[in-house]
């Protein structure tokens, strides 16, 4: 199981205020759809405007990226620069 | 920097590609390109704050000789109210459109409200005063914490915060409200021997890039339309335009010009979708260029902030909890980098308790436009401070204090990831032993010291590898060079193919010729673009050993590519000449035609930065100037491809942050009007006022990249404001909490200070 972890106000608004989560899932699309089975009002909030963090690595639109079995998965706020 | 050469020309100090263009005079930037024919396009831009629009009257502007075209909001298409890709950026289009052309509201004075185009400047500047604009003078809020309060004018009656729950009915300028936790800051607290509690503002500061925004659109009357702008990112404005102008990608070419800085503020369009609209309109190619007062009235600076810190740490210097709340300034429309301010606030330290909640908030004034490190520099100037004075109040080293608390590999941060390999540690480890900070402040200076980091980004990159016949290399990629990225993946490449570096000719190409690429931001471009063009190479590589192969009639794991030359493995192979590049190009046409390497990704993994800087200054208590008498930078930049660069990178981040924390400001009057966009009233730092920025490169290479390539331009621009600000504590005993500490706003506040001073 990996181990998902949203931010607090994130998860107060659409996960029942759960920042982490432990849920199935070998891809970031296959934890998203987990997470949006657990928690419907996140449907659409996790695909868009979002960075991903896999074991301390950001990841720019990441959908397909593999995630191990004891990986962490932070959906963060996006990232950019100047 | 090591002293240890692990490679022949990556960590080396070559001339860049374009360097002989550029001090000649002969490099095309954004206002240098002209087409037959053209037209001058102009902008009326809004003399009000904010205003209602009643109607606009453009009949006797149109009906001007020389006057081809006059377009208004109504030319520009509705766009949906939500986020949507534009370029491979989520925007909200429907803001967008309304910053490139208002269309019922003027939300800050400069707003464009019309253009013309026309066959000479003066015609065009003739015609901008017959358009007739009846507006709606309403009230208008700048300051960010008044555009929060209870009974602000509201800029967008249709605004509900989002990140509240229940959603709120009422209207407000607050668009967002986010939040952060770790532990249990209250009971943290309750640990601490001492709490620091401290309210901060910083002001919207511009990029200052010395090149205005520039753009010529040539549109066709088959519906193909070309683009020459100056620009972070040619597919990032090729995506704007063709949403806001309803035209498919492949309908417009967009050709990058030289880049006379950008910072971050080049990221997005204002002229670009109003050139191609009045030349679709007059037929005819039209020049548009932003004067320097525009840029200052009309592009965006980034935010300006209100920030609040509450920090407790033990006697042994333990940092038990922070508590900090961020309000930044959005600008007219909603998007302010809160997000990041928030994120970026505490990620330096290791500490158990942190609750941040970050504000993102509308007032009138330009939309913020990305800045180095966008968001970072707010809240780190607060906390920095904050961390300065727990330093001060346990009289522990402040680098001794910051390596007590140091993230680390393991570090859980506040906002969720666990940090893998970073050099925070090593950064400060390094910055302690400086010469800089190993030196004796001199009698009558004090130093000041703060930290930064940043995340760095990597994102979509395409590259092309094309051999010539003569065996010299062509790298072509898509991000416009801004900060020395032709040299650096140019290292990369002949690294690669273990070639002459001059034998390798990096090119920017445009939107046609290459595939997608994100823009140069987030400092991507090395890191991200670099992994392509090595890819690319390596592509070409493959390719170079399927012909020598084929020539040798042996299986190709059987060759091997080295010092640029194709090789037998081993002897068991066969006795082979090796074959040279050069040799293998030449023979190409009859081994299988021409030979190009090819890469496109998404780069994952871009290594996060940190950064310390010293500084030593002086404080003339009559006049409140400071003197700055020695700074240095030190930063874990993973590989130093091109030092030089590298350097000035922490250089120029470190001079415009000098300039944030002691003189740039907007000084805006009663009527919510600019009256300093000029670069005379508008006070950057000139290399007159700064000593040699002297700079200590760390290396700790980023394992997601085959150099170890880490981001470095967003981080130095981070703690200069803190670091400024601590020293001046140090050196007069006031802690300033407001930016800039300009030389009356500092006098003032030590004329203040001297009575109580004296008194205690």
């Amino acid at each position: 199981m990996a181990r998902v972890i949203l931010t607090y106000s994130f998860a107060k608004q659409f996960a029942d205020g759960q920042t982490e989560i432990e849920l199935p899932g070998r891809t970031v699309r296959q934890l998203i759809r987990a997470l949006e089975a657990r928690f419907p009002a996140l449907e659409g909030h996790l695909e868009g405007d979002i960075a991903v963090v896999i074991d301390g690595v950001v990841h720019q639109n990441a959908l397909l990226e593999e995630v191990a079995e004891d990986s962490e998965v932070a959906f963060i706020p996006p990232i950019g620069g100047g | 920097m090591s002293e240890q050469r692990r490679y022949k020309w990556v960590g080396t100090r070559q001339n860049r590609p374009d360097g002989a263009d550029k001090v000649t005079g002969r490099a095309r930037f954004g206002a240098d390109f002209n087409l037959p024919g053209e037209l001058v396009g102009k902008v009326l831009r809004s003399p009000h704050a904010h205003a209602v629009i009643k109607s606009i009257d453009v009949s006797k502007a149109a009906a001007l000789p020389g006057v081809k075209a006059v377009v208004t909001g109504a030319d520009f298409p509705e766009q949906p109210d939500q986020l949507l890709p534009a370029g491979e950026m989520q925007v909200n289009l429907r803001d967008v459109t309304r910053n490139v052309m208002a269309k019922e509201k003027a939300l800050y004075e400069g707003h464009a409200i019309a253009a013309v185009a026309a066959t000479t400047a003066a015609v065009a500047q003739e015609a901008l005063s017959l358009i007739k604009v009846d507006y709606e003078v309403l009230p208008h809020v700048i300051d960010v914490q008044e555009a929060m309060k209870d009974g602000a004018p509201i800029l967008h009656p249709h605004m509900r915060t989002d990140g509240v729950k229940p959603a709120p009915e009422k209207a407000s300028n607050i668009a967002k409200r986010l939040e952060f936790n770790k532990g249990d800051a209250a009971a943290g607290f309750g640990k601490a021997d001492i709490v620091i509690e401290r309210e901060f503002t910083t002001q919207p500061v511009h990029q200052g890039y010395i090149e205005p925004h520039a753009a010529l659109a040539s549109a066709a009357e088959d519906g193909q339309v070309q683009l020459w702008t100056t620009t972070q990112g040619h597919f990032q404005v090729r995506g704007f335009c063709c949403r806001l102008l309803n035209l498919e990608t492949s309908q417009l070419r967009v050709t990058p010009s030289e880049i006379g800085g950008g910072f971050g503020g080049k990221t997005v369009v204002y002229l670009e979708p109003v050139a191609i609209r009045l030349s679709q309109k007059a037929g005819k190619p039209v020049k548009m260029v932003m004067s320097r007062e525009e840029v200052f009235r009309a592009s965006g600076p980034t935010s300006g902030g209100w920030v609040k810190v509450k920090m407790g740490a033990k006697k042994d210097g333990t940092i038990v909890a922070a508590d900090i709340t961020v309000a930044l300034q959005a600008g007219a429309f909603a998007g302010s980098p809160v997000g990041p301010s928030c994120m970026c606030s505490m990620a330096c330290y290791d500490v158990e308790n942190i609750h941040v909640v970050g504000y993102d908030v509308v007032s009138n004034r330009p939309k913020v436009a990305a800045y180095r490190a966008p968001g970072a520099p707010i809240s780190a100037w607060a906390v920095e401070s904050v961390v300065d004075m727990v330093a001060q109040e346990l009289n522990i080293d402040p680098i001794d204090l910051r390596l007590k608390n140091a993230a680390k590999q393991g570090t859980k941060t506040h906002y969720g990831p666990t940090f893998g390999v970073i050099g925070m540690v090593e950064t400060l480890e390094a910055a302690k032993a400086s010469p800089h900070y190993k030196s004796k402040v001199k009698p009558g200076y004090a130093r000041g010291v703060a930290a930064g980091f940043w995340f760095n980004v990597g994102a979509d990159s395409s590259a092309a590898a094309h051999v010539g016949e003569d065996g010299s290399v062509t790298i072509i990629s898509g991000n416009p060079d801004i900060g020395g990225s032709r040299a650096s993946l140019a290292l990369m490449a002949a690294e690669e193919l273990g070639i002459d570096y001059k034998k390798v000719r990096p090119i920017v190409a445009d939107t046609a010729s290459i595939g997608f690429n994100f823009v140069t931001g987030g400092s991507r471009v090395t890191f991200a673009t670099g992994l392509a063009v090595v890819n690319a190479t390596r592509d070409m590589i493959g390719q170079l050993k399927q012909r020598a192969a084929k020539l040798w009639e042996v299986d190709v794991d059987a060759v091997v590519w080295e010092d640029g030359e194709a090789r037998p493995s081993s002897t068991n192979v066969g006795k082979f000449e090796p074959l040279s590049l050069a040799k293998l190009a030449a023979s190409a046409s009859r081994t299988g035609g021409p030979i190009n390497g090819h890469a496109q990704l998404n780069a994952q993994g871009a290594g996060p930065g940190f950064g310390v800087h010293i500084v030593d200054l002086k404080v003339d208590p009559d006049t409140g100037i400071c003197t700055i008498d020695r700074y240095t930078a030190v930063q874990d930049v993973g590989t130093a491809i091109h030092p030089s660069y590298v350097e000035g990178q922490l250089q120029g981040g470190a001079a415009q942050g000098i300039g944030w924390a002691l003189n740039e400001e907007y000084i805006y009057d009663a009527k919510g009007r600019l009256l300093n966009p000029g670069f005379l009233d508008y006070r950057m730092p000139v290399a007159s006022d700064l000593p040699m920025i002297e700079t200590v490169l760390v290396e700790v290479p980023n394992p997601a990249h085959p150099y170890g390539v880490r981001g470095v331009g967003e981080v130095p621009i981070i703690p200069p404001m803190a670091a400024i600000g601590s020293a001046i504590a140090r050196a007069t005993g006031v802690r300033m909490v407001d930016l800039p500490i300009s030389p009356p706003r500092l006098s003032a506040a030590l004329d203040a200070a001297t009575p109580r001073m004296a008194a205690e």
